[in-house]
């Protein structure tokens, strides 16, 4: 408990941004007075016969950032899979248990994978642009395949242009927007798939390790329009950086070996865990 | 000392043969080129292009038949061979551990294999015997069906080469997995799958023992399906062994055509996998 407090000196001097000066309400106290956004109920996840993740009950706070750590294997990219139905892509994998998110099963008969997908964003560790699309069309990706036109000055150019300044990458590319997204950095094209995700209007949006693959520059960035973005939308991110979690997150859920061992606002979690396992964990004995 | 000596020079001998056989491994096609040019450059000319062959004995003559028949034969095959490879190796490629796909997989490989003369002998069997006549149509579909494994085969390469997270990035944004397989993976390995099917289009452009009893040859101009058409190989096939010497000269400058042919297709293979980003058209 004191080596955390250590690592981990109290919250507000540990934000990277300069320019976000008050939060608009605590988020704790939004969490307890809103819905959750996400509820799993005994939620497990199966590739073949074996469980990655097990009995996992949580309740994902609306308008916040939720991240989700643990040791490399634990089941945490597994468990935000199954937020999105992207668990069941892989070849003989399945989920049990109940996700309902803004009320509604996912997992509920009639309800299509794709359908879910189109409200729920996902962010991938590795950037993802397409590469035979241009910038627009790669951040109107997701318009396009629900029958949205994409040409220059129509109506989408709004939508486009709103996603790329949530991603807080419109400045760098406002100019070159029907040039390849090859040709942008990998920070650049990591915002580029956070707008992606965006364009879509989606309530939540599941980021998979997003600065895993990128520079300290490139991830601060991410971190910061993260930081923002918990305003609009609601953010789950899976991390293996746990300072990454303690700056950027409201609530922690730590998972080992695809059991959920605690899940609390991240400032007691970080400072006061309440189990031995995690204070183990993010005091640096294992994992 | 001695032994480091030894050792250079051993090595530097060995290297001296590898470039030998680098060397060699081209020399065939450079002697082929050389060769052709030497004997057919002299009898080409605008009439060979444009004109039909003549009688024995008239000077002159063309093979604007055999050149139009061969681009008969080879429009038939393609569209033959490419919706069927290029399908089947999406299929390959989306399904790769299913039973079928590896039927598929193994047969399209011994398909591959099987002497040319034998698809010629299946076609002609199945559209010359019993229809009773040679056709253009036959001709086509025995190189079509040599496209076939060709193309399946580049095409499920291509497409394993596009990698996994691009399709769930995909999925995740609420593509079915139909459009995840057509508008980002077949996409994203255009430029691959193009440069495979004009390989295998090279590959069957100067094909013979397929089209001698299929196609058949016409010394006459015909771009009817139904009938025998002329094809550059057979035209060349049929001089090369006449007895007179105009026509062995118009075999070399049919020799030299063809081989230009396949040159064009192969070369401009390669400029389609160079060219990267084009214009996001739809």
């Amino acid at each position: 408990m004191l080596q955390s407090t250590e690592v981990f000196p109290d919250k507000p001097a540990r934000l990277v941004t300069p320019t976000v000066h008050v939060r608009a309400s605590e988020p704790t106290v939004a969490s307890q007075r809103a819905a959750p956004c996400i509820v799993a109920h005994n939620l497990s996840a199966f590739f073949g016969d074996v469980a990655a993740v097990r009995n996992v009950s949580l309740a994902i706070p609306q308008q916040a950032v939720t991240a989700i750590i643990g040791p490399s294997g634990c089941g945490k990219s597994t468990l935000l899979r199954c937020f999105n139905r992207m668990h069941e892509t892989v070849p003989r994998a399945r989920v049990e248990g109940s996700v309902e998110i803004l009320g509604s099963s996912i997992y509920g008969e009639g309800t299509s994978p794709i359908a879910v997908r189109r409200h729920v964003g996902m962010v991938f560790q590795r950037p993802t642009p397409f590469p035979t699309m241009s910038i627009r069309h790669n951040v109107g990706a997701g318009l396009r395949v629900v029958g949205k036109k994409l040409e220059s000055r129509g109506p989408t150019d709004e939508i486009v242009e709103e996603a790329l300044h949530r991603a807080a990458l419109w400045e760098e590319v406002k100019d070159r927007l029907d040039e390849s997204a090859m040709a942008l950095s990998g920070g650049q094209q990591q915002r580029l798939c956070i707008a992606r995700a965006l364009a879509t209007r989606p309530r939540v949006i599941l980021l998979d390790e997003p600065t895993a693959s990128l520079d300290p520059l490139s991830t601060q960035k991410v971190e910061e329009l993260v930081y923002h973005l918990r305003e609009t939308v609601t953010v789950v991110i899976v991390t293996h950086n746990m300072q990454q979690a303690a700056r950027i997150s409201d609530r922690t859920a730590f998972l080992l070996a695809g059991e959920l061992i605690e899940f609390a606002s991240t400032t007691d979690l970080f400072t006061a865990p309440r189990d031995q396992r995690t204070e183990s964990y993010i005091t640096g004995r294992f994992g | 000392m001695r032994t480091t000596r030894g050792r250079h020079i051993l090595s530097g001998g060995m290297i001296g043969l590898t470039y030998l056989a680098a060397v060699l491994a081209t020399l065939p096609l450079l002697l082929i080129l050389w060769h052709l040019v030497q004997k057919g450059a002299s009898s080409l000319s605008i009439a060979f292009f444009t004109n039909m062959p003549k009688p024995v004995g008239e000077a002159g003559g063309g093979m604007a038949n055999a050149i139009v028949g061969t681009l008969v034969l080879i429009g038939i095959a393609s569209a033959i061979g490419l919706p069927i490879g290029i399908g089947a190796g999406l299929y390959l490629a989306e399904k790769r551990t299913t039973a079928l796909a590896y039927t598929v997989r193994f047969l399209s490989d011994v398909l591959n294999g099987l002497p040319s003369i034998v698809i010629g002998i299946f076609a002609w069997e199945f559209l010359v015997r019993s229809i009773g006549h040679f056709s253009a149509l036959a001709g086509g579909v025995a190189l079509g069906t040599m496209m076939v494994p060709l193309v399946t085969r580049t095409t499920e390469e291509m497409l394993l080469v596009v990698p996994t997270s691009l399709r769930e990035a995909a999925l995740a944004l609420g593509y079915p997995r139909w459009r995840t397989s057509i508008s980002v993976v077949l996409r994203t390995a255009l430029a691959g799958i193009a440069t495979g099917a004009l390989v295998a289009i090279a590959r069957i452009a100067g094909e013979t023992a397929p089209l001698l009893f299929t196609a058949f040859g016409n010394q006459f101009w015909s771009t009817s399906l139904r009938e025998p058409i002329a094809a550059l190989p057979l035209q060349i096939f049929a001089y090369a062994i006449s007895a007179y010497d105009e026509w062995h000269r118009l075999a070399w400058a049919g020799a030299l055509v063809l081989i230009t042919i396949v040159l064009v297709i192969s070369i401009a293979a390669r400029f389609v996998t160079r060219s990267r980003f084009g214009a996001p058209v739809d």
